[in-house]
C-alpha cells in the first residue's frame, strides 16, 4: 500500500522531470514562445496555473490530512452527526467565484487583444490546408510555395486561413495558438515573430488518414534575409541542364505536369507548387528532409511514406528517379 | 424466477438487467482499453510500426466510442438499475420490460458498432466525427455508417432508459421519501437522466443530418454546397459536454454515498451538493463552445463561454469541500471502496484544474487537440468517472453478488490503478505543453516527445495489471468468498436493509421513509419501530417477457439493412411491430400472478430475508 505522501513524492519527481525535459531540444513546445501572440497565451497560461497549483496544493493537502488525521483507530469515538454550515457553505462558494473572477478578467482581456484587426501593415499571407499539404501564397508579392512560410520578424504577419476539402488546424505552437481552417469560411490568425528562426508546425484537427503527416516548418527571419528570399522566389529558376535537363524532360513526360505546377513549365493545380522545391529545407509537408535521397525515396512511392496520398506510386525506373531527382533539386 | 440462460433473456427484474448492463460495460471496458494499449504501443517510441495510420484511426476512434457509449455510461446504467430502486425502496423500474429493451439494444447496437472490424470497416473519424471528413467524399467506405447507426441505436438505448428512470424516480419511491430525503445517488441519478433526454435528441438530429448527407446525396454539412460543417460541430458539442456530465455525475453520487458510509457521518451540506449537481448539469448546455475556441467564433462569443465554462468550476468545487466536510471528524474506515472515492476526489480535481485552463480561450489556442486535453479528459474520465465506478463496484458488490471481495486484492488493485493512471496520463500534460497533437499516428523523434511517450505507455500496462488483480478478485469472491451479510459497511440507505443479494420482489413490505438516511436512523433508534405489518399474502411483479428482446433484434436487423439491403430494413420493421404488438397485449393473460413471500416474519417492517436467501420461485 503507498501512503498518502508517496502521491507527493509522484508528483515532486514529475516536476522534477519535467523541469528535465525543458532542457531537451522541443522545437515545438508552447511555453517558450517566440511571436506576441505567443508571449500573451503563455502569460495568461502562467497567470491561471498559478492558481490551479495555489488550489491543487491547498485542496490535495487538506484531503490527504484529513483522511490521515481522521482514520480510524482504536479508541477513536462515534462522530457526531454534522449536517451542514450555512457559513461556510457561502465561503467556500465565495472563494471559487473570486478566483473566476481573477481569471476571467485577464482572458478576457487576452481575447480581445489576441482576436484585434490585423495592423495595416501587416504581411498577408494566404494559407490553404489540403490533404495532407498546405499551399502558401503571398498575394502582395506574388509568390507560391508549399508547407514552408517564411516571414520577416518584427512584422505583423497576417494570415487568411482556408481549407480546400476538410477541416484541419494551422498550429505552429512556438509562434502562438491554432486556428481551425473551414469550410466556407475564411479564418485570420495574426501574430508578430520577434526571434528569427526554424519553428515546426503540424496541423492539429484531424483531417484523415495522413494528419499526422501534414506538417509544416516556419522560417522567421531578418527583414534583409526575408527580401532575398522573396526576390528568389519571385525569378523563375534557372533553365535546366545535364542530368536535370533529363529530368526536366521526364517531368514533362511523366504525369508530373498534370498536378504540378512549374513557373513555365507546367501548371497543374492538384498538387503543391513545385517551382522553387529545390531550395525548400522540407520535403512532403515537412515528414522528409530535402535530401537527395529522401526526395528518391518520396518519387518511388509516395504513399509508403504518406499513407492516402494523392500522389501514386508512379512506377519509375531508377534512373528516371535519379534525372527526376536531379531536375527537382535544381530548382531554387 | 425463471432460472437459465432462458431466465436471463426474458427478465424483466432491474437487478438482473443491472448485471448485465455491468458485466457487458466491463467486456466492452477491456475491449475499449486493449484498444487504448494498442495506441500507446503503437506511440511508444517516434516513428511506430505497430499498426498502420489506417488502423491507428479506427483504434483512436473505437476507443472514444466504446469508452464512452459502451463501457462508462453502461457502467452507470448498471448501478441505476441494481440500485436506485432498492434506494427508493421500490419493487422495480417503472417500466420494467422497457428496461429491458433498453439493455439488449445497447447490447446489439455495441456488438452491430464492432462487428465493423471484422468487415474491415471500423469507424475512422474520431468519437467526434467532425464534418466534412465524414462526407461520402472524403470516407467512402461504411465506417462511418456503421459509426452513425450505431450511435443512433445506443442513442435510442439511452433515452429509454432515461424516460424510465425519471418516472421511476419521481414515482417509484417509498412512502415518506420526499425529494429531500432521496440518498445523493438518485439525485444525481435524476440530473443525469434528463441530461440524456434533453442532451440525445441533439445528436440524433446531427446524426440524421449525416446520414442524410451520406444515404441520399444531402448537403447540411458540404460546404461546397452551402451547407455548413460548423453546424455539425454545434450540434455535436450541444450534446457531447451534457455527455461528460452524464458520465461524472453518476460518479460524483458514488462518491456522495460511499464517503458519508465510511465516515460514519451524514453527507455534509446535503442540499447544497444536491443543487451543485443540478447547476452543473444545467450549466452543461450552456458551454458548448468551449470545444469550438480554435473555429474563430469572434471575441464576444469566445468570452461568453469561457466565462460560462469557468462558472460551473464554482459548484463543482462546492461538491468538493462538502465532500472533504464530510470526512471532517469522521472515523474514516479506509476500505477499497474508500480509496477509490478518495481517488476520485484527488484526480477528478485536477482534471477540473486542467479543464479550468483551457476554458480560457487564449490559452486553450495552444492547448486545443494537443495532449495537454487528452491528460484532462482522462483525469476526467478515468481519474474521475472510472475511479467513481470502482468506489460503486466495491461498494455495492456485496449486494449484488451475496459475496465480499477481499480488500487486501482490493488495495492492490486501487494502488496499481491509481499509479498507473497517473504514470499514463500525467506525462501527456508534458507532452500538450511540448506541442504534441492529438490523433497522430507516428511523430518525429527529435521534438522532446520521446520520453515522455514511452513513460506514458509503461504506465498503462501498470493500469492493466491493477485492472486484472480486480478480475482476479471478483473471480475469487464469486467462486469461494465469505456470503455477505445483508449491511456489511453499516450503510446508511435502504439497499442494505434487504439481504444480499436481495429477493426478487427486494423488499417484503415497502418501507415507510422517516429520514434522510434511513437505516442509519432505524439503527440508531431513531426511525420510530412500527410494528412489522403482516407479510402481504402475494406480491405482484410483472413476468418474465420475450418480447424486449424480439423488438431490440428488429431494430437491430433494421439497422443492418440500413447497411445492406433495404429487404433487410423492412423485415426489421416488421419484427419490431409485431414484438410491440404482443408486448402490448402480453399481460392480459398473466394479471393476478403474483409472488408469496416467505412468512418468517423480522422484527422491522424494514429488514428482507436472511442472507443469500432467493426468494421463492
Amino acid at each position: 500500500m503507498i501512503p498518502g505522501p508517496a502521491r507527493v513524492i509522484l508528483l515532486l519527481t514529475s516536476a522534477a522531470l519535467l523541469l528535465a525535459g525543458c532542457g531537451l531540444d522541443s522545437p515545438m513546445t508552447t511555453v517558450e514562445p517566440k511571436s506576441d501572440l505567443g508571449r500573451a497565451i503563455h502569460e495568461l497560461f502562467m497567470n491561471i496555473s498559478g492558481w490551479a497549483l495555489l488550489i491543487f496544493v491547498v485542496v490535495e493537502a487538506l484531503l490527504i490530512g484529513v483522511v490521515f488525521a481522521f482514520r480510524d483507530r482504536p479508541g477513536r469515538e462515534e462522530p457526531r452527526a454534522t449536517h451542514g454550515h450555512l457559513g461556510l457553505e457561502i465561503a467556500w462558494t465565495l472563494v471559487p467565484v473570486i478566483i473566476v473572477i481573477a481569471i476571467a478578467v485577464p482572458t478576457i482581456a487576452t481575447i480581445f487583444k489576441t482576436n484585434a484587426r490585423p495592423p495595416r501593415e501587416a504581411l498577408a499571407i494566404e494559407v490553404t490546408g489540403h490533404q495532407w499539404w498546405w499551399e502558401v501564397r503571398y498575394p502582395e508579392l506574388g509568390i507560391v510555395t508549399a508547407n514552408e512560410i517564411h516571414l520577416p520578424v518584427g512584422r505583423a504577419v497576417s494570415l487568411s486561413l482556408k481549407t480546400a476539402d476538410v477541416l484541419h488546424s494551422f498550429w505552429v505552437p512556438q509562434l502562438g495558438g491554432k486556428r481551425d481552417l473551414i469550410g466556407g469560411k475564411l479564418n485570420n490568425l495574426t501574430f508578430t515573430a520577434d526571434v528569427p528562426g526554424e519553428y515546426p508546425g503540424q496541423c492539429a484537427e484531424f483531417c484523415g488518414v495522413s494528419h499526422a503527416n501534414m506538417r509544416l516548418l516556419v522560417v522567421a527571419q531578418s527583414t534583409a534575409d526575408f527580401e532575398a528570399w522573396a526576390g528568389r522566389l519571385k525569378a523563375p529558376p534557372a533553365p535546366p541542364s545535364g542530368e536535370a535537363a533529363k529530368g526536366h524532360q521526364a517531368f514533362l513526360a511523366g504525369g508530373c505536369v498534370a498536378c504540378h505546377t512549374i513557373q513555365g513549365v507546367a501548371a497543374g493545380v492538384l498538387g503543391p507548387d513545385l517551382t522553387h522545391i529545390g531550395g525548400r529545407k522540407t520535403l512532403a509537408a515537412g515528414i522528409l528532409k530535402n535530401t537527395p535521397d529522401d526526395l528518391a525515396r518520396w518519387l518511388k512511392d509516395p504513399p509508403a511514406t504518406k499513407p492516402g496520398a494523392l500522389m501514386p506510386k508512379l512506377g519509375l525506373t531508377d534512373d528516371q528517379v535519379a534525372a527526376l531527382v536531379a531536375y527537382l533539386r535544381s530548382l531554387k | 424466477m425463471t432460472r437459465g440462460v432462458w431466465g436471463w433473456i426474458t427478465t424483466v427484474d432491474h437487478k438482473r438487467i443491472g448485471i448485465l448492463y455491468g458485466v457487458t460495460a466491463f467486456v466492452f471496458l477491456l475491449v475499449g482499453g486493449f484498444e487504448a494499449a494498442l495506441i500507446r504501443l503503437q506511440l511508444a517510441r517516434p516513428d511506430g510500426a505497430v499498426v498502420s495510420a489506417g488502423t491507428y484511426n479506427e483504434l483512436f476512434t473505437m476507443h472514444g466510442t466504446t469508452m464512452v457509449f459502451l463501457a462508462v455510461m453502461p457502467l452507470n446504467a448498471a448501478f441505476f438499475n441494481y440500485i436506485v430502486p432498492l434506494m427508493l425502496g421500490a419493487r422495480d423500474v417503472a417500466f420494467p420490460r422497457l428496461n429491458a429493451l433498453s439493455y439488449w439494444i445497447f447490447l446489439f447496437g455495441s456488438l452491430f458498432l464492432n462487428a465493423s472490424f471484422f468487415v474491415n470497416a471500423a469507424p475512422n473519424a474520431g468519437w467526434f466525427g467532425y464534418a466534412n471528413l465524414t462526407a461520402k467524399q472524403f470516407s467512402p467506405g461504411a465506417n462511418i455508417d456503421f459509426w452513425v447507426i450505431s450511435l443512433q441505436l445506443l442513442g435510442v438505448s439511452s433515452l429509454i432508459a432515461g424516460f424510465n428512470f425519471i418516472v421511476t424516480i419521481l414515482n417509484m419511491r417509498a412512502p415518506g421519501m420526499t425529494f429531500m430525503r432521496m440518498p445523493v445517488f438518485v439525485w444525481m441519478t435524476l440530473v443525469t437522466q434528463f441530461l440524456i433526454v434533453l442532451a440525445f435528441p441533439v445528436i440524433t438530429v446531427g446524426l440524421i443530418l449525416l446520414l442524410f448527407d451520406r444515404f441520399f446525396g444531402t448537403n447540411f454539412y458540404n460546404p461546397g454546397a452551402g451547407g455548413n460543417p460548423l453546424l455539425w460541430q454545434h450540434l455535436f458539442w450541444l450534446f457531447g459536454h451534457p455527455e461528460v456530465y452524464i458520465l461524472i455525475l453518476p460518479a460524483m453520487g458514488i462518491v456522495s454515498e460511499v464517503l458519508p458510509t465510511f465516515a460514519r457521518k451524514p453527507l455534509f451540506g446535503y442540499p447544497v451538493v444536491v443543487y451543485s449537481g443540478m447547476l452543473i448539469g444545467l450549466f452543461g448546455f450552456g458551454v458548448w463552445s468551449h470545444h469550438m475556441f480554435t473555429v474563430g467564433l469572434g471575441a464576444v462569443v469566445d468570452s461568453a463561454f469561457a466565462v460560462g465554462t469557468m462558472l460551473i468550476g464554482i459548484p463543482t468545487g462546492v461538491k468538493i469541500f462538502n465532500w472533504i466536510a464530510t470526512l471532517w471528524g469522521g472515523r474514516i474506515r479506509l476500505t477499497t471502496a474508500l480509496w477509490f472515492a478518495l481517488g476520485f476526489i484527488a484526480m477528478f480535481l485536477m482534471g477540473g484544474l486542467s479543464g479550468i485552463m483551457h476554458a480560457s480561450p487564449p490559452v486553450d489556442m495552444q492547448q486545443q487537440d494537443s495532449y495537454f486535453v487528452v491528460a484532462h479528459l482522462h483525469y476526467v474520465l478515468v481519474g474521475g468517472s472510472l475511479f467513481g465506478i470502482f468506489a460503486g463496484l466495491y461498494y455495492w458488490w456485496p449486494k449484488m453478488t451475496g459475496r465480499m471481495l477481499s480488500e487486501r486484492a482490493g488495495r492492490w488493485n486501487f494502488w496499481l490503478m491509481f499509479v498507473g493512471f497517473n504514470v499514463t496520463f500525467f506525462p501527456m500534460h508534458f507532452l500538450g505543453l511540448l506541442g504534441m497533437p492529438r490523433r497522430i499516428y507516428t511523430y518525429a523523434g527529435g521534438l522532446g516527445w520521446d520520453l515522455w511517450n514511452l513513460v506514458s505507455t509503461v504506465g498503462v500496462f501498470i493500469l492493466a495489471l491493477g485492472i486484472l488483480v480486480f478480475i482476479g478478485n471478483a473471480v475469487a469472491s464469486l467462486r469461494s468468498a465469505a456470503p455477505a451479510p445483508a449491511d456489511p459497511w453499516d450503510g446508511r440507505t435502504l439497499e442494505w436493509a434487504v439481504s444480499s443479494p436481495p429477493p426478487e420482489y427486494n423488499f417484503r413490505n415497502i418501507p415507510t421513509v422517516h429520514h434522510r438516511d434511513e437505516l442509519w436512523a432505524l439503527k440508531a433508534g431513531r426511525a420510530p419501530v412500527e410494528a412489522a405489518p403482516p407479510p402481504p399474502r402475494e406480491i405482484h411483479l410483472p413476468p418474465p417477457s420475450f418480447y424486449p428482446i424480439v423488438v431490440a433484434a428488429g431494430v437491430v436487423l433494421a439497422a443492418t439493412g440500413a447497411l445492406t439491403h433495404l429487404a433487410l430494413v423492412v423485415a426489421g420493421a416488421l419484427v419490431v411491430v409485431f414484438g410491440a404488438y404482443r408486448w402490448a397485449f402480453e399481460y392480459r393473460s398473466s394479471l393476478g400472478g403474483g409472488l408469496r413471500p416467505p412468512s418468517d416474519a423480522s422484527p422491522r417492517g424494514l429488514r428482507g430475508q436472511s442472507p443469500r436467501s432467493s426468494g421463492p420461485r
